[in-house]
C-alpha cells in the first residue's frame, strides 16, 4: 500500500522526525492563508512549494510541483492544479483529478556537504536475500538515486540491521559521519536514522525513504539561538499488505481514488486481478500458475487481457464475480479457465461458472456468455467439477473442455483468432 | 528415503479446529500421513472429527504423541509465534502453510531458526529444525496408491507422507511409475507444483519428495537449500526447479548447481521453469528495492543464469515434465 506525501509527513512528525512546515489544502481560497502561514513558520523561508498530491510520479515536469512568492501566486497555481488533471507517463492517459495540495515551506537550505552536494537520500528496505532491514544511505541525494548506484556504487552506503535489534546507536552515527555531518548534526542524523528505522519495523513497511534530506537553517527557540537542523524535505512510503491488519492508522490512510476500479472491486472478493491490454481473460488459481497461463498464451501466439488469481478459497460468489470483472473488458474475447485444484475444490469452480453464465448479463441485455470459454480442471474434486459442466452443456454453448494446459492455449488462441 | 519426511513421519497441526486446519488434517489422514493430534489452545483433552487428540500446546502435543513434524494454519498474526512454538519444542519440520503472514515476523522468526540452528549459513542437511514455507502448499513424500483415500481405514497409501494443502492422488511412487524413476521437485509457487506433478506423472515418472516452498520474500527453505537435500538423495534421480520473477533465489541455485557439479556434489540432470516471462514490469518497490533487486530478477536474466549451468530450460509451463524427461535422457 501507498500513501500520499501529505501523510508520509505526519507520519516522520509522528516520529520526532523533522519535517518543514506545511498543510494541506482542498480548495483554491485556501491558498493564500496556508502560504502565509508557511512563511510565518519557517525562519527565513521566502517561498512556498505547493504540490499536488497524487500517487503517481513525474509532478515536476507535469507542472504539479510549484515555487510561489506571494499569496497570489499560490491561489494560481493551486487553481492550475485542482482544475486541471495531471498527466505523467506514470498516470493514466486522460490523466488523474488532483483534490489535495500539499503547501509547506521552501527551506533554506543552508550549507553543502562535504561532498559538494546538498541533498542527502535515506532509505530503508528489506533485502530478502540477506534478511535483514537495510539503511542506504547517500551524500548525493535529490537525484535518481538508482542513477547514482548504477554509476558510482561506492557513493551508496548499505548498513544491514540486526533482526531483532534493530539499527543500533553506532551504526547510526558511523554512517551520519560517512556522510559528511559535522558538530551537532552528526547526532540529529543519526537520531533521525534511528526513529526511521523504528517506524520501518513498527509499522511494518517494505520501503520508507527521506529524500532528500538536508541541512536547513533553524530558527531561535526555545532559548537556543538560531543554526542548522536537519529536515526531511519529502518521503515515500510502501507497506507490507500482510501487515496492514495491525495498523488502523495506515489503513486509513489509503485512498481509494488511486486504484484502480476494477482491481478495488476484484479485492473485495479476495481476488488479485490486473488488467493488462491483450483479448484473452485469464481466470486462474494461484499467483504461479496465473503468471504461467499468461506465458503459455503468449507462446501460442495470444495476448493476455488480464491477471487474475481467484485465491485458495474461493467461493461460487467470487468466481461469478471473477467472470463479471473479466467480461466488464470490452476487449475480451475469449476466456481461459485453468484451474489445478488444491484447496480450490474444482466442482466450486465450476458451479461458479454455470452461475456466472446463467446470470452475466451482456451489454445488449440479453444472458450468458458470448465469448468462446475454454476451461482445464484438474486437481481437487475434478470429476464432480467435471460433472457439473458437462450437465450444463446446453447452457453454455461458447464452452469447451481442454485436456491440458497446452490444449487450453492453443484451443483458447484458435477461438479467439 | 526421499528428504525431510517419509512414512514415519508423525505430524501434528497446529490450527486444528479452524477451518482450513480441519479440512486439510482431514486430507492428510485420509491420504495416509501418520497425523498424531493437533494443537488449538484452551481445547486440550478434546478430540477432532477424525478422532485424533488434540493438545493446548505444542510441547504437549509433542510429549503425548511422538510427533516429529508441524503443519500450521493458525492465522497470520499468529503464525510467526506458532512457528517458534513448534521450534522450541523441538519439532524437526516445520511446514507454515499460513498465507500472509508480515515480512518483519518472518525476518524475527528466521533470525530466532538460525541462531538454534547454528548460524544463517548452516547448510540445509545439518539444520536441527526445518521450516517450510510459510505462504506454500506444504510437503509430500508420496507413497505407492494402496487404497481410494475415502476413509481413514481405506487410505489413499500405507507408505507415504503428505503435510499441506496438495491434492495427493496427482503424485506417483516410484514403484508404480512406468520409468521406474523418480524425480524431486521444488517449486515457489502451489499450483503451478502441481501442474508439474501431473506433467512428470503423466509422462511416467514417480516422484520421491515435492516441497512447495512459497513465495514470500523471507521464509524458510529456499532452492538450493532443497537442491542440495535432493542432490544427496539416492531416491531422487532428477531434479525440477520451479520458480518465478522476484528475488535472486534461482540466481543463486544455477551458481549452486554450477559449483555443485565441478565439485561433484551434483550428478543428476535439472530440469527448470521460470514463471513471469510475460509478465508486465512495474508494481516494484521503489527507488531502493530496485537498488537491493538489481537486474537479476527478471524471467529471462534467470533463465540464461540456469541455462549457463546445464539445467534445461521448459520455455512453456505445460513442457514442465517434458524438460525433465530430456534432461534424464529418456
Amino acid at each position: 500500500m501507498k500513501i500520499h506525501e501529505y501523510q508520509a509527513r505526519e507520519l516522520l512528525r509522528s516520529y520526532g522526525i523533522p519535517v518543514p512546515p506545511g498543510r494541506v489544502i482542498t480548495s483554491v481560497e485556501d491558498a493564500a492563508q496556508a502560504f502565509k502561514e508557511a512563511i510565518g513558520a519557517a525562519a527565513g523561508a521566502k517561498e512556498v512549494v505547493i504540490k499536488a498530491q497524487v500517487h503517481a510520479g513525474g509532478r515536476g515536469k507535469a507542472g504539479f510541483v510549484k515555487l510561489v512568492k506571494s499569496g497570489e501566486d499560490a491561489m494560481t497555481a493551486a487553481r492550475f492544479m485542482l482544475t486541471n488533471r495531471m498527466k505523467s507517463p506514470q498516470t493514466p492517459p486522460e490523466g488523474l483529478e488532483v483534490k489535495k495540495l500539499l503547501v509547506a515551506a521552501a527551506v533554506d537550505i543552508a550549507r553543502r556537504s562535504a561532498g559538494g552536494n546538498e541533498e542527502f537520500y535515506l532509505a530503508i528496505t528489506t533485502d530478502r536475500k540477506t534478511r535483514r532491514n537495510v539503511l542506504i544511505a547517500s551524500r548525493e541525494g535529490g537525484v535518481e538515486i538508482e542513477q547514482v548506484a548504477h554509476e558510482r556504487p561506492d557513493a551508496i552506503i548499505k548498513e544491514p540491521m540486526h533482526p531483532l535489534l534493530g539499527l543500533q546507536a553506532h551504526q547510526a552515527r558511523r554512517i551520519a559521519f560517512a556522510l559528511g555531518f559535522t558538530g551537532k548534526l552528526v547526532g540529529q542524523a543519526a537520531d533521525i536514522m534511528m526513529k526511521l528505522a523504528k517506524l520501518y519495523v513498527e509499522k511494518d513497511c517494505t520501503l520508507a525513504e527521506i529524500n532528500p534530506l538536508v541541512i536547513a537553517a533553524a530558527p531561535a527557540a526555545n532559548g537556543q539561538p538560531a543554526g542548522q537542523q536537519v529536515l526531511a524535505l519529502d518521503a515515500k512510503f510502501n507497506f507490507d499488505d500482510n501487515g496492514l491488519f495491525r495498523h488502523a492508522d495506515i489503513q486509513a490512510m489509503a485512498d481509494p481514488t488511486e486504484e484502480n476500479p476494477a482491481e478495488q472491486r476484484a479485492q473485495r472478493f479476495g481476488l488479485s486481478y490486473i488488467a493488462l491490454d491483450g483479448n484473452i481473460g485469464c481466470l486462474v488459481n494461484g499467483a504461479g500458475l496465473a503468471m504461467a497461463t499468461m506465458d503459455v498464451i503468449k507462446l501460442h501466439g495470444g495476448e493476455p487481457a488480464n491477471f487474475l488469481d481467484v485465491g485458495g478459497s474461493a467461493s461460487e460468489e467470487a468466481v461469478t464475480e471473477a467472470f463479471s470483472i473479466i467480461l466488464s473488458d470490452p476487449r475480451v474475447k475469449g476466456v481461459l479457465v485453468n484451474i489445478f485444484g488444491g484447496i480450490m475444490r474444482c466442482d466450486v469452480i465450476a458451479q461458479g461458472i454455470v452461475n456466472a453464465a446463467t446470470k452475466h448479463k451482456n451489454p445488449d441485455g440479453s444472458l450468458g456468455f458470448k465469448v468462446p470459454l475454454v476451461v482445464r480442471l484438474e486437481g481437487t474434486n475434478v470429476e464432480a467439477g467435471r460433472a457439473l459442466l458437462t450437465e450444463a452443456r446446453a447452457k453454455i454453448p461458447t464452452m469447451q473442455p481442454a485436456t491440458d494446459l497446452a490444449d487450453g492455449a492453443k484451443k483458447v488462441c484458435g477461438a479467439v483468432g | 528415503m526421499a528428504i525431510l519426511i517419509n512414512k514415519d513421519t508423525r505430524v501434528i497441526c497446529q490450527g486444528i479446529t479452524g477451518s482450513f486446519g480441519a479440512v486439510h488434517t482431514k486430507g492428510c489422514h485420509l491420504y495416509g500421513t501418520k497425523m498424531a493430534g493437533g494443537v488449538t489452545p484452551g481445547k486440550g483433552g478434546q478430540k477432532d472429527d477424525n478422532g485424533l487428540p488434540i493438545f493446548d500446546t505444542v510441547a504437549a502435543a509433542v510429549k503425548a504423541t511422538g510427533a516429529t513434524a508441524t503443519m500450521i494454519f493458525v492465522p497470520p498474526g499468529l503464525a510467526g509465534d506458532a512457528i517458534l512454538e513448534a521450534a522450541y519444542a523441538n519439532l524437526p519440520v516445520i511446514c507454515a502453510i499460513t498465507e500472509g503472514v508480515p515480512v518483519q515476523d518472518m525476518i524475527r522468526v528466521r533470525a530466532v531458526l538460525d541462531e538454534i540452528n547454528g548460524g544463517p549459513e548452516i547448510p540445509a542437511s545439518k539444520r536441527k529444525i526445518t521450516l517450510v514455507g510459510p505462504n506454500c502448499p506444504g510437503i509430500i513424500t508420496p507413497g505407492p496408491k494402496t487404497g481410494t483415500g475415502a476413509s481413514a481405514q481405506d487410505p489413499y497409501t500405507n507408505a507415504g507422507c503428505k503435510i499441506g494443502i496438495m491434492p495427493g492422488y496427482i503424485h506417483t511412487h516410484i514403484s508404480q511409475s512406468k520409468r521406474g524413476r523418480a524425480v524431486g521437485i521444488v517449486s515457489r509457487s502451489g499450483t503451478l507444483t502441481y501442474e508439474a506433478v501431473w506433467q512428470t506423472s503423466q509422462l511416467g515418472f514417480g516422484q520421491s519428495t515435492c516441497v512447495g516452498i512459497g513465495g514470500d520474500p523471507v521464509r524458510g527453505l529456499n532452492h538450493i537449500d532443497c537442491l542440495e537435500l535432493f542432490a544427496a538423495d539416492p531416491d531422487t534421480h532428477g531434479i525440477l526447479l520451479i520458480g518465478e520473477i522476484g528475488g535472486s533465489d534461482e540466481i543463486d541455485a544455477a551458481r549452486w548447481i554450477a559449483d555443485a557439479r565441478k565439485s561433484g556434489k551434483l550428478s543428476k540432470p535439472v530440469a527448470a521453469f521460470i514463471a513471469g516471462r510475460t509478465a508486465p514490469p512495474g508494481r516494484r518497490m521503489g527507488h531502493a528495492g530496485a537498488i537491493i533487486g538489481g537486474a537479476d530478477d527478471t524471467a529471462d536474466a534467470k533463465i540464461n543464469a540456469l541455462k549457463a549451468a546445464g539445467v534445461s530450460i521448459a520455455m512453456s509451463p505445460a513442457d514442465m515434465g517434458r524438460a525433465m524427461a530430456d534432461a534424464m535422457g529418456t
